[in-house]
């Protein structure tokens, strides 16, 4: 056990949070309020390489590992939980064409992910196939040098504007279900997106659903084996659980933070709320819980750096950092009082930020499902 | 800053035991197993005093793991104390007390503060399980206002002159030794508060009937009672009036013992409430297949995660002898408070079994309340963390 980052990590924090600092937070309002991408921050992200931080330098990528990448993701959403999320699906999705891609594949998508020439989203999620990810009705049909596909996604990140999207669809029904994954290009004739959603937070991000007509599909587009899809995006989502734990300690982080400079400078009965136990009860829980939802987003983190399984590492850091970041925002609403109601605060952002960290990228309730039955079948380790 | 980075260094974060840390977790968990866990239930039933087990224990070197070998302790790390904890904890947690006070509130403030003759005649036992220690710090009057003590300590040529009563003392009917505080200047609040070393079998130290308790039977609680007790001036602990920080600087460290006690109670209701719900059967299944169930496991064995990451990380910065106060409050505070929900959590599991003492559901309940009010209430913890945060 060693609690601390090494220099190289130390390095990276600095420079994202200045980053965040100056360039991200003061606009995180404005795009908020009127639901607008932010561009910009993701060139920015870009041009420093973090938007390829799980991918090896020779296919453009930054090569930094989980650990950094999760450090990184929390200072970025601590200034724009939208721009966080932006980044964290390209991210995602880099790592998964690494993993499971096809040299070709690696050259051809990876660098331009890296770069901001393109980003990437992930379509599993179907308007009837939430949570019953195994659900899903699009199908993919063999037809010559290509599959077909034919279907709809829903709730995409990153969907209207990424260059790629790693696209799950049904390849066979009977006797077994199988579920392959495919590298969709935007452009591709039959593939459309749908208008933006209107959402309670998160407003800067790109979310639309995705529709497949007759689609035709390069068969060396197709990510992994036939049949394979269904791992290729559980693991995916592995990753993706690590760096939505950062995003949430992120989000909540800015809120807490909100919430102790008001506390010290607001006064009632004669003497700032910080000095009324009430106050301090609620920041010191928030506190308590946040550095243990960093400190186990961190070990899931380390052990998808040092290989091996971290399925139940990062369900436990996903689950256990959103509902510790929702009741840290919650409470930070809490000892803003009214003002934390009003827009000319940041609080109420944050709180509407933060809800969908405890759904996205797997409910809770799907989290709880997975430590149960890793509980179940091999004890608590 | 709302949330404790971790420091930037030469080396790399790891979240892997050592060898060393590995090696105690195994003995630990191989001895609690064996000889611990099939006597908790009678130990809880009787409140006897588990003496063997003491005597066991410091043969394990677990009376003194943090003390160096030169001192009669075992030269390990505070992690590997913690995971000690854990382990002997999750099998019987009055046994686990009985450790933690040895440990962490009578080796370590001599270790700490202590001359190297006074380590030589007093921790040098301690450490090695020759002897057992105590702490006497509360009072009736002084419990989460531990400055405010009663206790005096009057000076007379080359000795002090003790009066006073020490109340809810864990370990105290069979303490060899108390690292004990009194008032040496009451002018002075907490900076007249002076820390001795006294030798149980001074005259004038009487030791009042045991507690009974809600839970932690097997560990022996009760005051101590000083009249007019004369204690040679080489047993002062550090210097006059540094007793309230000798005393906060030992809860610091001792709430690492507690967070880890918590954390094996945690443990124990979370992996019998587990193997119960694999066998249960109604509706026609294992109710381990129900999510209701299953929530409640996960939620368990999350926060268990959440407690001992907290734990280890104090641990690790009091090894490095870097700030920790705030970080062992956290720990402590958490990992009592995610006991006491897993507790009734493994009792909810249980159904109406886990209401019947032939389970020890009940048992872990009982034992989880104490780590949320002794060394530094759950109210204390948040008010250190919440100072500390104002503070930044």
């Amino acid at each position: 056990m060693r609690f601390e980052l090494s220099g190289e990590q130390a390095q990276i924090r600095e420079m994202v949070r200045s980053l965040a600092r100056k360039e991200f937070a003061p606009k995180a309002a404005e795009i908020d309020e009127h639901s607008r991408y932010p561009e910009e921050n993701l060139s920015r992200l870009a041009e420093l390489g973090l938007l390829g931080m799980l991918v090896p330098a020779a296919y453009g990528g930054s090569e930094t590992g989980a650990v950094a990448y999760s450090i990184a993701l929390e200072e970025v959403a601590r200034g724009c939980a939208s721009t966080g999320v932006g980044m964290a699906v390209t991210n995602m999705v880099g790592d998964t064409i690494y993993r499971f891609g096809s040299e070709e594949q690696r050259r051809r998508f990876l660098a331009d992910m890296a770069s901001g020439a393109g980003s990437g989203a992930f379509a599993l999620t179907e308007p009837s196939a939430g949570s019953d990810a195994f659900g899903i009705s699009t199908v993919a049909v063999p037809d010559g040098d290509a599959y077909v596909l034919n279907g709809s996604k829903t709730f995409i990140t990153n969907g209207s504007r990424a260059r790629v999207a790693i696209v799950a669809a049904v390849t066979q029904k009977e006797p077994k279900k199988q579920i392959s994954a495919f590298l969709v290009e935007h452009g591709t004739r039959g593939y459309s997106c749908g208008r933006p959603e209107r959402k309670l937070g998160l407003k800067g991000s790109d979310t639309v659903s995705l529709a497949f007509e007759d689609c035709r599909v390069p068969k060396r587009n197709r990510l992994g084996e036939e049949g394979e899809g269904f791992r290729i995006v559980m693991t995916a989502l592995d990753g993706g659980r690590v760096g939505i734990a950062a995003q949430a300690i992120g989000i909540a982080r800015a809120a807490v933070e909100s919430a102790i400079s008001y506390a010290r400078e607001r006064k009632q009965f004669g003497q700032p709320l910080s000095e009324f136990q009430a106050i301090q009860w609620m920041l010191a829980d928030s506190a308590t819980e946040l550095d243990a939802a960093g400190l186990l987003a961190l070990r899931a983190a380390y052990r998808k750096d040092t290989g091996g399984s971290f399925t139940r590492e990062a369900s436990v850091a996903k689950v256990f950092a959103s509902e510790a970041a929702y009741r840290s925002c919650h409470r930070a609403v809490q000892v803003f009082g009214g003002y934390g109601y009003m827009r000319e605060y940041p609080v109420e952002r944050h709180l509407r930020d933060i809800k969908v960290t405890s759904i996205y990228e797997g409910t809770s309730e799907i989290q709880r499902v997975i430590i149960a039955r890793d509980l179940v079948r091999q004890g608590y380790r | 800053m709302a949330v404790t980075e971790l420091p930037g260094g030469e080396e790399k974060m790891v979240f892997d035991l050592t060898e060393e840390q590995r090696m105690i977790q195994e003995m630990a968990h191989g001895f609690a197993q064996k000889e611990v866990l099939p006597k908790a239930a009678e130990l809880d039933e009787t409140s006897r005093f588990p003496e063997e087990l003491v005597r066991q224990m410091a043969g394990l070197g677990l009376m003194g793991v943090a003390v160096p070998e030169e001192y009669g302790g075992a030269g390990m790390d505070n992690i590997c104390y913690a995971i000690a904890m854990e382990e002997i904890s999750r099998a019987c947690a009055s046994t686990a007390v009985i450790l933690s006070v040895n440990n962490s509130l009578a080796c370590d403030p001599i270790l700490s503060f202590g001359s190297e003759e006074q380590k030589r005649n007093y921790l040098v036992p301690l450490a090695s399980g020759n002897h057992l220690g105590c702490f006497g710090l509360t009072e009736p009057g002084a419990g989460s206002d531990a400055g405010s003590q009663k206790t005096t300590a009057v000076r007379d040529g080359s000795h002090y002159v003790l009066n006073g009563t020490k109340n809810f003392i864990t370990n105290a009917p069979q303490a060899d030794t108390c690292v004990l505080f009194a008032m040496t200047d009451k002018e002075k609040k907490h900076k007249g508060i002076t820390a001795f070393i006294l030798d149980m079998k001074r005259q004038g130290v009487t030791v009042g009937k045991e507690e009974k308790k809600l839970g932690i039977c097997a560990s022996a609680t009760a005051s101590i009672i000083l009249e007019d007790v004369k204690i040679p001036e080489e047993d002062r602990l550090g210097n006059e009036g540094e007793g309230f920080k000798i005393a906060m600087h030992t809860l610091d460290g001792g709430r690492i013992g507690i967070a880890a006690q918590a954390i094996g109670i945690a443990r124990a209701s979370l992996e019998d409430a587990l193997a119960y719900a694999k066998e249960r059967k109604q509706f026609g299944q294992p109710i381990a297949n129900f999510q209701a169930i299953q929530w409640m496991l996960a939620d368990m064995a999350t926060e268990i995660d959440a407690a001992r990451l907290l734990t280890y990380r104090a641990a690790w910065r009091k090894d490095r002898k870097l700030r920790y106060t705030k970080e062992s409050s956290m720990a402590k505070l958490y990992a009592s408070e995610a006991a006491m929900r897993a507790s009734v959590k493994g009792i909810q599991i249980h159904g109406g079994y886990g209401y019947i003492r032939e389970y020890p559901a009940e048992r872990h309940f009982r034992d989880a309340k104490i780590t949320e009010i002794y060394e530094g209430t759950s109210e204390i913890q948040r008010l250190v963390i919440a100072s500390a945060l104002l503070k930044d």
